[in-house]
Order: structure tokens, then sequence, then C-alpha cells
């Protein structure tokens, strides 16, 4: 066995890659339970992956086939609807864990330097992320499948000049139809993993040159022992190898309870609308996008007003992409000297904690029929989630950061 | 501060748990598909009452024969007027076309229509027929307003002169000790061969019946998340103590 693994060893450097990336990568000794959520994404991504795999054997990519496909992988495919259900369970749960996984991020300052790129390709993989779970929402073909697509690609259209040609491209024709959904089916299965796992890798290769952040955001590399080895730092094999494992046994336990009890879950994860096949001729009587999407989405119709002789709709469209935009400068736009949120000042506190309500309050809205009462307060909400990041520089330089101790704290 | 992360990671599901509540007041039941004797009586009352114009297209006569304990012999004699194989799917013969034309509107595919809809809204549904002249078949529906279908049911519950009482159980009036809405339906123009009670207990059997075909592995599916959630607690535990075992040097 020592020597198959010479013999390989001295052809590919497996050795050196399991050292760096799990043996002698060290990692902070102070994780706390919000660092569960990166690895629990990756889990979430076989997942997704190796149910995929099996369901694409059953699925039909056609307009004609895919809505009893579905019902056929549901009810004569040998568990099928376990590989349906994980994987229509894992697509919430994947976002789930992602945001949680970017609200840590914001916390501890884990994008601010020497982790930028970490934070882009993170921001990335969440873009390339909503996509797949648009395009992948269009395949079980039922009301909300349909309605939702033409909504959302309906919405490139907004853009001036060349928005209705845009939006045809996308679709193929003149309406959603079996054409878009071959090529969203092509997209969903085959190019966007591929994009996904290229950006994992480079998520994670990224992470491993700089190394992980802590909760008390200090860099453990500057107090290393005669050996090189960061005082504060453990080997992440077998530390967090086996600390994630508690962290698998807790997700699963919930994540099963899902899967085996609310499939459904009241009509969140798999919407009532969507039992039923798409139908061109008969638009739903209130057409919401899945939860993942809809903090965005409230962002989209709290936008009313004309301007600059261009739509609202159009306006809706940049503030929606705005949103997600702004994400990306996030590196840029922290100028405090600390990078945890438990040594920064009130303001900023105050900052994520409104912003945090906002994101929630706004997913909500985004889920349910739009008054007039729920507009304004979308409006607020909108204005707050833009504020925390455009004021950022300011009240990141201007509050009082508490002293950062020096070595990390439990 | 653990355990209110914790805390707020099992509430981040259900927290945004609010289905959009829909406008017609309904009479709520809680389906249980381990009643075989209801299922086998609602799979009776489909089959005779419903599927000659509604099919069940996603689903198999077998799995439902043997789902419900029926002998195949017994179902295919008895449940299967198509000459269709047993193996086949529930498709029915009637032409969409011509359906269209007879009703406006062709009747809808059955099998996911709980789901679609809600039990409770079936089960609300098939109750709420009530004569009314100004629609073309001389019904309509309190659940359902303007429905095309036809009270198929009429020679079982009769015809209710007034909307029936949905969404309203039974009261006592306070002063007189009369009780209010005992049935669904408090005046009949013609009376059906079942009591209220009777008619409602047959629909009830049918909308379970119809909450199996939507979802037929329902049973099956929390039998098993049973074991899988035990085996999860258990693994939990090692890897606990695994985990406390490689940890405790750690200061």
């Amino acid at each position: 066995m020592q020597k198959l693994l010479n013999w390989v060893d001295e052809r590919l450097p497996v050795i050196d890659a399991w050292n760096n990336h799990l043996a002698k990568y060290y990692a902070p000794k102070n994780f706390n339970l919000w660092y569960f959520f990166g690895s629990l994404a990756m889990l979430v991504l076989v997942n997704q992956l190796v149910t995929g795999i099996w369901l694409t054997m059953s699925y039909n990519p056609t307009g004609e086939g895919a809505f009893a496909s579905v019902e056929y992988i549901m009810r004569d495919v040998q568990w099928g609807w376990l590989l349906r259900y994980l994987h229509s369970t894992g697509a919430s749960a994947f976002f789930i864990v992602v945001y949680l996984h970017m609200f840590r991020g914001l916390m501890y300052g884990s994008y601010q330097k020497p982790r930028e790129l970490i934070w882009l390709f993170g921001m990335l993989i969440y873009l390339v992320l909503m996509a797949e779970a648009f395009m992948g929402y269009l395949l079980p073909w039922g009301q909300m499948s349909y309605w939702g697509a033409q909504v959302i690609v309906n919405l490139f259209g907004a853009i001036p000049v060349i928005g209705e040609d845009l939006s045809l491209w996308i679709r193929g024709d003149y309406l959603i139809s079996g054409i878009t959904l071959n090529r969203f089916f092509a997209l969903h299965v085959v190019a966007l993993p591929i994009v996904l796992l290229g950006l994992v890798v480079l998520h994670i290769l990224a992470l491993h040159e700089v190394g992980s952040n802590n909760p008390d955001g200090i860099d453990i590399k500057k107090n290393k022992d005669e050996n090189g080895i960061p005082k504060d730092g453990i080997p992440f094999h077998p530390y967090y190898s086996v600390h994630d494992l508690v962290g698998v046994a807790v997700f699963f336990f919930i994540f099963f309870i899902v899967v085996f009890f609310f499939p459904e879950m009241g009509g969140l994860f798999l919407e009532k609308p969507n039992f039923e096949p798409a139908n061109a001729l008969k638009t739903p009587e209130h057409i919401a996008p899945v939860w993942y999407f809809t903090p965005f989405y409230a962002m989209l119709r709290a936008v009313t007003v004309d301007l600059f002789g261009l739509s609202a709709k159009f306006w809706g469209v940049v503030v929606m992409g705005g949103a997600i935009a702004i994400l990306f400068v996030l590196p840029w736009l922290d100028k405090s000297p600390v990078r945890s949120i438990r040594y920064k000042g009130w303001l900023s506190r105050i900052a994520l904690a409104l912003f945090t309500v906002s994101f929630v309050v706004l997913g909500y809205l985004g889920l349910v029929p739009a008054t007039e009462g729920r507009t304004t307060v979308a409006q607020i909400l909108t204005v707050v989630y833009f504020l925390y990041f455009i004021l950022m520089p300011f009240y990141t330089r201007m509050e009082k950061t508490k002293p950062v101790p020096e070595r990390v704290t439990g | 501060m653990r355990k209110l992360i914790f805390g707020l990671f099992i509430a981040f599901l259900p927290a945004l748990g609010l289905a959009a509540g829909a406008g017609v007041p309904l009479d709520h039941i809680e389906t249980d598909h381990t009643d075989k004797a209801s299922l086998q009586r609602g799979a009776a009352m489909f089959t005779n009452y419903c599927m000659g114009c509604h099919s069940m297209e996603y689903a198999r006569y077998k799995r439902v024969a043997e789902d419900l304990e029926i002998p195949l012999e017994l179902y295919e004699e008895n449940l299967i007027f198509t000459g269709a194989q047993i193996g086949e799917l529930m498709k029915n013969s009637m032409n969409k076309d011509m359906a269209a034309d007879w009703f406006g509107a062709p009747p809808p595919d059955l099998t996911l229509e709980s789901r679609l809809r809600g039990e409770s809204w079936v089960y609300s549904y098939l109750r709420g027929f009530y004569k009314d002249e100004t629609r073309p078949l001389g019904v309509n529906n309190v659940v359902f307003d303007k429905v095309g279908m036809p009270h198929v049911l009429v020679d079982l519950q009769g015809l209710c002169a007034v909307k029936p009482n949905i969404g309203h159980g039974p009261s006592v009036e306070p002063l007189s000790g009369n009780i209010k809405n005992a049935s669904a339906c408090p005046e009949y123009v013609t009376e059906g061969s079942m009591s209220g009670a009777e008619f409602d207990r047959a629909m009830y059997d049918l909308t379970n019946f119809m909450s199996y075909m939507a979802d037929p592995v329902k049973v099956e599916r929390e039998r098993l998340g049973i074991f899988v959630l035990i085996f999860v607690a258990i693994f939990f535990v090692f890897a606990y103590l695994l985990n406390r075992e490689y940890w405790k040097d750690v200061h």
C-alpha cells in the first residue's frame, strides 16, 4: 500500500495536497457554530449533484413529457420520491446554509483584506447558484415553474433598446416553451454545475492560501511557535473533520425531518400551483418566486416610480441587480481597522442588525401579495438594505472600536 | 449565544412557513392514509362517480390495488371499466375536446388535486353544491363559484336548496338550545339516499382517497423517516463523542 502511494506520489503530489489542505492546514481553534455552514454547503452540493444525476436518468426534458416524468419519478421509479425530495429540499437547504455562511462573513469581517478574492469567488458562487436554482425550478414544468420563469425572463425586457430581443434570445421563443425548457435543462445539468464546481475549487484554494478567519478576526499567522505553526491553529484534519461530522449530524436531522415529513414545507419548498401542469393560457392568481429569491423580488416590486423617461419596472430591475452587485464591492466598503463584530463599535452592530431585519422582512414581503402598506414597508427596507453598504465607509471609520486581543478567545 | 444561534438555525425553516390563505372558509379535515377501509370506500366511490370524466393519469391501477390491499382480480373486475390492463396508468376514455364543449372546460386530471388545492378544499367543495337556476347546469358551489361541473353526487346527497354552511361548524344557540349548522345543508330541494352525516362520511373517504392518490408514498415515507432520524441521532452520539475525544487536548 505504501509502495503504491509512493508510486502515485512521485507522479502526482497527493501527499502534498493532503497536507496542504487537510492534515497541515492550520485553522484557528476558536471556530464557533457559524463555521459549520461552509462544509455544510459542500455537503448539500454533493447531495444536489448525486440526486440530480439520478433524477436525470428518469426525467424527460420536453414540454410534453416533463410534468408526467416528474410524477413517474415520484410513483414508479424505485426510491424516485426520495431522490426528488432530497433534491428539492436540498435546493432550499443550499440557500439556507449559504445565507448563513454569508452572514457569518458579514459578522466576522471574513471578506476584509487579505480575503477579498475568497469573498468574490463566494459571490460568484452565489450568483451561479441563483441561476442554477432558477433554471432548475422550470424543469418540473408546473404552473409556478412556468409563470415564475415567464416573469423573471420578462424582467430583461425592461432594459431599454435591447430588452425585448434579449428576453427573446434567452427564451428561444416568444413565450416560455419546450425550447426554453430544453436549454434550461442543458444549463442546469451540465453548464452551470461545471462552473459552480470550478468556483468552489477557487473559493477553497484562495481560502487555504491566506488561511481562515475566525470569530475574533485575528490573524493567527502572526503568532507562530518555533516550528512555524500558528499557536492558535490546529490541523483541519482531524480536528475540524470530526468537528464538522457533528454539524453534519445536526444538519441531517433537521434536513431529514423536512424530507420525510414536510417535503412541501407548507408550500415554501414545493409551491402548491406546481402540482398543476404548465399552462400558457392560464395565469395563476398570485405568482411568487421560491422563498430564496423573495428579498430581491420584494425590492423589484418596491420600485413604483418612472424616472428619466424609463419605466418603474426598469428601475426595479436596476435596484434588484444593484442589491446583488453591491455585495461584490463589500471588501472595499469596510474601512474598519478590525474585522470582527466583536470589536467593532455600536454603529456597525446596529447597521448589521438593521440589514438582517430588512433582508428577512423583505423575504417575507416578496412571498405575499403586494398591498399599499406592504409596498411602503418594502420601500423603506430597500433603502435600509442599501444604506448598510453605502454608509459603511463612514460608520466603520467614525465609530470607536474595541482593542483586539493578541490571541484568540474561546 | 450558542443556544441562540442554534435556535436561529432551527427557527429559520418554519419561520417563513406562512401559506397564502384562500378567501373562502373551509371545513377542515385530517386525512388518514393508514385507514385502508376508508381508502377502499373512497376508491370505489371515485371509480364509480368521478372516473367517468376525471382521469388520474399519473397513477397506476395496480399500485392502488396493492397499496389499498384490494386483490388484483377483484380490482380488475369491479374497478376498471375501460378494459385497461391493471399495470396501466389510470387514464379514462373521455375525449378532452368533446368534454370542453360540454362543460366549458375539460374536467381536470385529479391525481394531484388534493396537493394543488388542499384536502380541506376538496372536502368542502364536494359538499358545497347547491341549487342555482342562473347557472347552465342548475347548480353552483360555495367553494368554487360558477363551477362548470354538474352535481354528480346528487342522488346520494340530494340537492341543497340554499348555500350550504361550509366553514362554520355546528354550534348551540345559547337561548333556544337549538343546534345551528348541524349538517352542511339545512334544507333540500330533493332528498338523496344518504343522510347528511352519511354523506359527510362518504366525502371524507373520497377526499382521503384523493389525498392518498396525490401522495401515495406518505405512509411509507413517514415510517422510514422515523428510522432515518433514529439512525442520524445515533450517528450524532458517536460523532459527538469522537469530537470530544479529539478536542479534549485543545485549549
